[in-house]
């Protein structure tokens, strides 16, 4: 079998890994059989092959022994292909006529009994050997890549994608949903440990983007569409009217006071339902762009085509246009930064804390406006009942950690609590109880202002809520809102009554990440957050090359973590776009176009939305780029018409040949 | 023993328990009562025993599980894939053992040994164990219950007390929290129901029988909050539950001499009277605190055939 490629000369590497392999496979005695193995001509053993030294003697063994292949039993070929690949190249053989043989994790980390593990690790050398034979010499493909960024969701992570790509000189696109970018940050009062106001740190930042000459802003819009591959993605956005012409607004609100409501009357977003707005607003008063939106769902001219339309009368510009319509954008970018944020928990679906129930029983998010300055009420914690609360409860984990909602830890919940805490304290001088199950105060600065608040005369009591509850015991309790709960320090079931209920509630997926992740071509894990490629080494890039995910669609984080994760997508994206090309590992499928009977049963199987079906010719077609190498196609073509390198039938049956040829 | 789809078509199989033949005789009467006025027959199951009970599952749950399975075993017997068991101890009882013996290898293997032992049939094939709530609901449905409504209902609004075990851990019955099945039924025969955040509360079960100032003060807390939010008599699923809410008032005026008497009713009672049953065939007579008030609700007089 060796003769089909010409001489093959193969040389044998077999690592010690320090004691690592050494300890339980004799490194030596594998080394030595492989030369009795057809094509090798030099076999040798070393301490560390990955080091320096292992990796000059074998170059130099190339250059000496003319060798044209290498296989290397060491590690897994997650670690170290790259190192023999790229020392092999550099002594002139192509780097894919290296195989790697995982005697590690494979072999000595995973077996007790020397003796067989020595053999094993034979009968794998075996059949890289057999195998290597049929390597043929393949070239890495490569993609030119677009140096524009899309930026899809515009909170936190999404603003600090965006500028940071852009003070890099790339163009970026930054699609948000919502009328005014800001996303969760800007309805947040203050932020913990420091207590720095929301605004006054995100706010800036909302400017930079707006006045960025590389930021093409573009709000109150979806990406609809998304093809292509990495590099080379082209983009649908689609702009929702806004009935507003954005380009003439200025903020002046003229229009609104015109509005023929007189009176605010429709539930205001920002502010979580708990203030009202006229169908013609500003989000908030630092919405950026600050452009005004309509609401088609409440304006009478939208709805019925009935209205004096006071609002256009009022501008000077003529910046209301009611017959706006939707528009498509199309955008060619190289690589996608998905920060599209999370979902706050619906309290409801905890029926057992009264939310929507008892009035006087708040979300988290609701008291951040609450305590707000610019909030529904100026600042003023007033409930809504019109009294101010004399006594608070704080329920933390309300939809985390619970096996009938949501299993993980949210982990912003604690020191969102401690800090509304805080805040409300300072506001009513309320008694505030905690009632939480472990604090979670893990990050710079955290730990400590737990302690802060500790010495505050807050109460502080361990025990899952069991309910919240309006029945009376004793007259105390009459017209209070009743916290039932085991106080596990003290072993007793308590009731504490409470005026005001705060729900330290959880995060969770959007609801329509699934239909964002279909787009995006990513996975999401069970939980639904999108899916990162590895869970500690790569949290930002995607098995979809080319686009990144940052910020809580990735899972639950604070600012701090939100705003690295981001820095880090965008670094990914820019190494791309600097880069210029993106190169790909060419153990890529292919279709032998004379056999293909066109039956197509390959094109459904592809999760990779590789393959394609070519009308004209009736031909399956495999986009290299996109094609991650799985094998699904290959082994499925009834007509065995689709071959893949690095995966040849003839590669596949010499090393099954290989491990079978035991002496 | 493959089974009898025919036996469903035909009826329900109807496991009693001890308290429907004795303390809780009234709800029994008011139960086939309904039943029949449905049109559902309802048969009893033959030579049913004990159903093991919530207090044995807790000394000896092997023994529990034993004399529970050989009702299931019995019902499979008899062709039935489902049995109806209005006592929520029942109920959980049977629902639990099912649940056990299928989802844990050794009570399966224990339950079926002791049933080969017995020449009965194994529970290869499950039971399913179900309540009247969910029966009434599911297989009647509340625009049945409506359109047979012949009476207007004298009492005032009612608080719908489901007890601890029709709904937990086993949410079949219907969710575990807030449970509306019971108040959407009688709305919609034209009873008012009062928001009652205790329906799921425990009633203090046989502590009455045991420790008895624990149980009684359990019990207390239900009617002073039924009282407190307006609800003019206590509509229940349960026997154990009417029984230490009705029959325990007498104890709770001791402590709260304020404390007016409410009628403890069963939905059957309810139900049944307002589609049109004699009150003689409803057990009302039984039901002591409020025994005026409820002569009252229930007679012809007063539930005159209204729009008819």
């Amino acid at each position: 079998m060796s003769e089909r490629n010409g001489s093959v000369r193969i040389g044998v590497y077999v690592c010690h890994c320090g004691f690592n392999i050494a300890s339980v496979i004799d490194v030596e005695a594998v080394a030595q059989a492989s030369l009795a193995l057809p094509g090798v001509v030099v076999a040798r053993d070393y301490k560390y092959m990955c080091s320096e030294p292992g990796q000059t003697l074998i170059e130099n063994d190339i250059r000496e022994h003319r060798l044209n292949r290498i296989v290397v039993a060491a590690c897994s070929p997650l670690l170290h292909e790259e190192t023999f690949r790229s020392a092999a190249a550099r002594a002139g053989i192509n780097r894919f006529r290296v195989q790697m043989v995982n005697v590690r994790e494979h072999g000595a980390w995973v077996h007790e009994d020397s003796a067989a593990a020595t053999e094993k690790a034979n009968d794998l050398v075996r059949a890289a050997v057999a195998r290597v034979h049929f390597h043929k010499e393949l070239d890495p493909k490569r993609v030119p890549i677009n140096s524009n960024v899309l930026v899809v969701g515009a909170g936190i992570a999404g603003i600090h994608a965006a500028i940071t790509v852009a003070n890099s000189g790339k163009r970026v696109y930054l699609v948000e949903r919502e009328p005014t970018i800001g996303g969760n940050m800007a309805k947040y009062d203050k932020t913990f440990p420091t207590l720095d106001c929301a605004a006054c740190i995100l706010t800036p930042k909302m400017n930079a983007v707006r006045s960025h000459p590389n930021i093409t802003m573009w709000t109150y819009s979806e990406v609809a569409e998304v093809e292509g591959y990495v590099g080379n993605y082209k983009v649908k956005v689609r702009r929702k009217p806004r009935y507003i012409k954005e380009d003439l607004c200025v903020g002046c609100l003229h229009c609104v006071d015109a509005c023929v409501f007189k009176d605010p009357r429709f539930p205001d977003d920002f502010n979580m339902g708990m203030d009202k707005r006229k169908p013609i607003y500003l989000p908030f008063a630092q919405a950026t762009p600050k452009v005004v939106v309509i609401d088609p769902e409440a304006c009478i001219q939208l709805k019925t085509g009935k209205c004096k339309q006071a609002c256009a009368a009022a501008c000077e510009r003529g910046g209301v246009s009611f017959d706006m319509t939707e528009e498509i954008k199309e955008i060619e970018v190289g690589s996608i930064i998905v920060a599209t944020g999370f979902a706050p928990f619906d309290a409801t679906q905890a029926p057992e804390y009264g939310y929507g129930v008892y009035p006087n029983v708040y979300t988290t998010m609701e008291i951040e406006r609450l305590v707000n300055a610019s909030g529904p009420t100026g600042g003023h914690v007033v409930m809504r009942d019109g009294t101010t609360p004399k006594s608070i409860g704080v329920i933390y984990c309300v939809g985390s950690r619970d096996e009938r909602h949501n299993r993980w830890c949210s982990r912003v919940c604690c020191m969102t609590a401690l800090k509304l805490s805080h805040l409300l304290k300072e506001h009513t001088n309320a008694e505030v109880y905690n009632f939480y199950i472990d604090m979670r105060a893990a990050g710079k600065g955290y730990e400590e202002f737990y302690q802060r608040i500790l010495n505050e005369r807050v109460h502080f009591i361990r025990g899952k809520v069991a309910e919240v509850c309006d029945w009376a015991l004793d007259p105390s309790e009459e017209g209070k809102l009743v916290i039932r709960v085991e106080d596990t320090l003290t072993g007793f079931v308590r009731r504490v009554p409470v005026d005001m209920v705060v729900l330290a509630i959880g995060l969770e997926p959007r609801a329509d990440a699934q239909e964002v992740r279909r787009i995006m071509n990513m996975s999401c894990s069970t939980e639904g957050f999108f899916l990162e490629k590895h869970p500690k080494l790569a949290p930002a890039p995607t098995y979809t090359d080319g686009v990144f995910i940052a910020g809580c669609c990735q899972g639950p984080k604070d600012i701090p973590d939100t705003v690295m994760q981001s820095g880090y997508a965008a670094a990914e994206a820019m190494a791309l776009a600097d880069i210029g090309y993106f190169e790909i590992e060419p153990n890529t499928a292919s279709v032998i176009e004379e056999d293909c009977s066109g039956c197509r049963s390959c094109v459904d199987l592809c999760a990779y939305h590789a393959i394609t079906f070519n009308e004209v010719k009736r031909k399956a077609e495999i986009n290299p780029v996109l094609c991650k190498g799985c094998g699904v196609c290959v082994a499925s073509c009834p007509s065995g018409s689709i071959r893949q390198d690095l995966f040849e039938d003839e590669e596949i049956f010499g090393e099954i040949e290989g491990i079978l040829a035991r002496v | 023993m493959a089974p009898d789809k025919s036996q469903q078509s035909d009826g329900y199989l109807y496991f009693p328990g001890c308290s429907l033949k004795a303390t809780g005789i009234a709800y029994e009467e008011s139960l086939l009562t309904l039943f029949r006025l449905l049109e559902l027959p309802l048969k009893e199951l033959t030579d049913w025993n004990c159903c093991g009970a919530t207090t044995y599952m807790g000394s000896d749950q092997r023994q529990a599980f034993l004399l529970a399975s050989r009702n299931l075993s019995l019902a499979r017997q008899a062709g039935g894939a489902s049995i109806v068991a209005p006592c929520n101890a029942c109920y959980l009882t049977l629902r639990k053992t099912m649940d056990y013996a299928a989802k844990y290898p050794e009570v399966g293997r224990e339950v079926h040994q002791y049933l080969d032992s017995v020449h009965l049939p194994t529970l290869d094939e499950p039971v399913t164990v179900r309540h009247p709530l969910e029966v009434l609901y599911t297989d009647v449905g509340l625009e049945r219950l409506k359109a047979g409504v012949v009476r207007t209902w004298a009492g005032g609004p009612v608080a719908c007390y489901y007890g601890c075990q029709a709904v937990r851990p086993y949410s079949d019955v219907d969710r575990d929290s807030n449970p509306m099945r019971m108040d959407e039924m009688l709305n919609a025969v034209g009873v008012k129901t009062v928001p009652y955040a205790l329906k799921t509360k425990c009633c203090g079960a046989s502590h009455t029988g045991t420790i008895r100032e624990v149980g009684v003060r359990l019990s207390y807390i239900l009617v002073r909050e039924a009282a407190r939010q307006g609800a003019k008599a206590i509509v229940t699923i349960c026997p154990l539950c009417q029984f230490n809410l009705d029959l325990f008032q007498t104890d709770m005026r001791k402590t709260d001499p304020a404390l007016q008497p409410v009628p403890v009713l069963y939905v059957t009672q309810v139900l049944a009277w307002m589609l049109g049953a004699a009150a003689k065939d409803l057990g009302v007579q039984r039901c002591v605190a409020g025994a005026d008030a409820i002569r009252g609700w229930f007679s012809a007089e007063k539930g005159a055939l209204s729009h008819v």
